[in-house]
């Protein structure tokens, strides 16, 4: 077992495209389910939507990288109002099954043979990133970037340049926008609903507004992934929502910095796992098969969401008091 | 041409060219042959087939053989042959791609994706012969009556799991995202029994529910319970079911890892009931077990003590606990009633797909929160309304839309149905708060 390169590992995961992504979808959840208290489980459908899109864009349309990914904003958009009009006059748990249906409807229409041509099936979508310029536009001469575990080539440091300077506007976003009257209301919608339609206050309007500025971090979230590794059906399942509402609710649902955190927790613990479990596994140490020890990361992943329910609801930043699970 | 005098030239020319499908040949060709271009032969069953114009092999057609979680793409080589290697022994679909067809041939009725069934001996042979000849088809009307009978096979398995879905719902307010995970677990207790343990059958079977419905009372007692008694939300629950749900998965791919397994039986011979229905023994036994258990289970509510109580807990529980009902006793038993069926569901599910896989219940596990919603959440007998609706829709879709967006209509429904009547077919307004 070589520990330097465990550790090495481990620590590379602090920064990825990979953890970028999901801080942006993880932000997105934050908004819908930490601030409104909407139960959105298909935050892997705004994923799949904002990379496909982007995708599409270029490769079948020949827009130019940067509107290619406007689309893709715009695309999280439309998927926001459609999925918004006939669940969010609904209770909770109502919400949580239309949006896990609504993304495994995206994921299966992205996955039909019928549509081929344009989503690439099976095997997804790749080469947009050539053809659309994005890889032309990074400004950094080829050759290695970084220290350490952190070291990049060109292209990964222009992900991760892109992925953070996204990351870094949409977390002020969010906190500009909880520090406002707007996100008062939105607060208060989710701690009692009633109460802020008697203030006057179009409750509807206010849950669809929070719906779609999430579901844009989400679309941005699987932009930047899809600006790292190439569009493919298989990775939007329900189990990725599950995942990002595991490092949401690592960090703490109802904050700005939370989920960021969250997302980093979530992918150095699965980092040092990968390595360290199939390590054990071939040094004879546990008594299983390295498959199996892969496997068993994420037996630990839903054990530690349960602990973390049941233990720990307002994450390691949360506050007791801005509790989200009122109902 | 120069007789043609309508705008659609191209229609005309197609019109010598007329595609000779033949689906399931039993014995088939010699597939896995040298000269045919193949892919995937380790994998553990094939599709292969020819492909032939005027009974001359065209070479470099392209095709792709696509089913759950798998795809892949083939070229036929000089004689028009290929072969697919398919990882699970389903329903896979197979496309001709139109565009590499030789200049002037083409499909006539634009149609090149066929599905095609892996048989008994695990290859299954799909040929597009392109030239003279009559086409073999089953009318529409057999089809669909035939669908329609799977569909009612597929839907009362539905039932059985959403039925205990639903009362689980009504008695606790959980929406449990595990119970995909009760449903693999049935089968995976039957592969214990029947296979690893070599327990003949007809007993592995019912062991397999026993033990399920040991597995529904151990999550009660160590889980729910507890978790009620601290007065944790549902939501929270809701995200413990998840939680739950990700390690009961996990925990059954680290025993019997990712490969697909089969039951003693599973491919028993189909017979030829009438026009295009041709169901195995397994089916109609299967059919049968869910009808009876559905019966038992309808006397259990409607006539017995506890049935009348879980039906007072699912209107009001406070009432019914101040009424002197044992609240805990019955959640209890819904807990492990709803196991056990849901293990049973897994085991007819199993021999229905057929095989057994880690992530076999998380596959219908929208359908059965589907037939829940449309039923209307918390009623039992519309959970099962609503299971037999999606199953028959679910099988019944597929003679209208490709076969991989089968499960898409079930799932459109269900948005639909929280868009227009959101407290399902037997629901009561005042549930969707």
């Amino acid at each position: 077992m070589d520990w330097g390169i465990i550790l090495n590992n481990t620590l590379a995961a602090i920064l990825t495209p990979t953890t970028l992504a999901f801080a942006l979808a993880a932000l997105g959840l934050a908004m819908h389910f930490g601030f409104a208290g909407l139960l959105n489980f298909g935050i892997a459908g705004f994923m799949a939507i904002g990379a496909y899109s982007y995708a599409i864009s270029v490769l079948t349309f020949g827009f130019p990288w940067w509107l290619a990914m406007l689309m893709g904003i715009v695309g999280s958009i439309l998927f926001a109002i459609l999925l918004g009009i006939p669940t969010l006059r609904l209770r909770g748990d109502y919400l949580a099954i239309a949006t896990i249906a609504a993304a495994e409807i995206a994921r299966l229409l992205f996955l039909t043979t019928s549509f081929t041509d344009v989503t690439g099936s099976a095997d997804g979508l790749f080469g947009y990133n050539n053809a659309g310029g994005f890889n032309d536009a990074n400004p950094f001469p080829p050759g290695s970037y970084g220290f350490g575990p952190w070291t990049y080539n060109r292209e990964t440091l222009w992900v991760v340049l892109f992925g953070l300077v996204v990351l870094a506007l949409c977390v002020w976003l969010l906190w500009a926008l909880m520090r406002s009257p707007w996100g008062r209301v939105i607060k208060g919608i989710r701690e009692d609903e009633d109460a802020i339609r008697a203030l006057g206050k179009n409750v509807f309007a206010y849950k669809m507004q929070a719906l779609i500025i999430g579901g844009v971090f989400g679309g941005l979230g699987g932009i930047v992934y899809a600006a790292f590794a190439n569009v493919s059906p298989g990775v939007y399942v329900t189990s990725l929502t599950f995942f990002i509402w595991t490092a949401l609710l690592l960090g703490g649902a109802a904050t700005v910095f939370g989920p960021v955190i969250g997302s980093i927790i979530f992918w150095v613990l699965q980092a040092f796992l990968s390595n360290v479990l199939p390590a054990l596994a071939t040094a004879g140490i546990l008594p299983i098969s390295s498959t199996q020890a892969s496997t068993l990361r994420f037996v630990l992943v839903g054990l530690g969401l349960m602990l973390l329910v049941i233990f720990r609801p307002q994450g390691i930043f949360g506050d007791k008091r801005e509790l989200t699970f009122v109902k | 041409m120069q007789f043609l005098d309508t705008a659609k030239p191209s229609r005309f020319m197609k019109f010598s060219l007329v595609i000779f499908t033949m689906l399931m040949l039993g014995l088939g060709l010699p597939s896995g042959s040298a000269q045919a271009d193949s892919v995937g032969e380790e994998l553990p069953f094939g599709v292969s087939g020819n492909v032939k114009v005027d009974g001359q092999g065209v070479e470099g057609v392209k095709l792709s053989v696509s089913g759950p979680g798998y795809s892949a793409n083939v070229e036929t080589d000089a004689n028009g042959q290929w072969f697919v290697g398919v990882p699970e022994r389903t329903n896979y679909s197979v496309t001709l791609d139109e565009s590499t067809l030789p200049e002037g041939i083409a499909v006539l009725d634009g149609e090149p994706v066929r599905e095609v069934e892996i048989g008994v001996g695990g290859r299954s042979v799909m040929n597009f012969f392109i030239g003279e000849g009559e086409r073999n088809t089953v009318s529409f009307g057999d089809q669909l009556v035939a669908r329609l009978i799977y569909g009612i096979n597929f839907g009362l398995m539905l039932g059985l799991a959403a039925v205990g879905l639903s009362l689980v719902f009504g008695t606790t307010g959980l929406s449990n995202f595990a119970h995909g995970e009760m449903v693999t677990f049935g089968a995976v207790a039957a592969l214990l029994f029947g296979v690893i343990l070599e327990v003949p059958i007809w007993a592995a079977i019912p062991l397999a529910v026993a033990l399920s419905a040991g597995f529904g009372w151990a999550m009660d007692a160590g889980l729910w319970r507890p978790l009620r008694k601290r007065g944790i939300g549902i939501v929270q629950l809701m995200i413990v079911s998840i939680g739950l749900s990700l390690t009961v998965r996990y925990v059954i791919q680290f025993f019997i890892g990712g490969d697909t397994q089969q039951l003693p039986g599973f491919d028993s011979p189909k017979i030829n009931l009438f026009g295009a229905v041709a169901l195995s023994a397994t089916d109609l036994i299967s059919m049968g077990i869910s009808i009876a258990v559905i019966l038992a289970f309808a006397y259990w509510l409607l006539r017995t003590q506890t049935g009348k109580a879980t039906r007072a807990i699912s209107d009001n529980p406070d009432l019914a606990e101040a009424s002197g009902i044992d609240v805990d006793k019955v959640v209890r038993i819904v807990w492990i009633l709803a196991s056990a069926m849901a293990g049973l569901a897994g085991v007819l599910w199993a021999y229905f797909r057929p095989g057994i896989k880690w992530d076999m219940g998380t596959q219908i596990l929208l359908l059965i929160f589907a037939a829940v919603t449309l039923g209307g959440l918390g009623t039992a007998f519309g959970a099962f309304l609503g299971a037999l609706i999606v199953g028959i829709l679910v099988e019944t879709s597929s003679l209208f839309i490709p076969a991989d967006l089968k499960y898409v209509g079930a799932l459109v429904v269900l948005i639909v149905v929280l868009l227009v009547r959101p407290q399902g077919l037997l629901g009561r307004k005042q549930r969707i708060g």
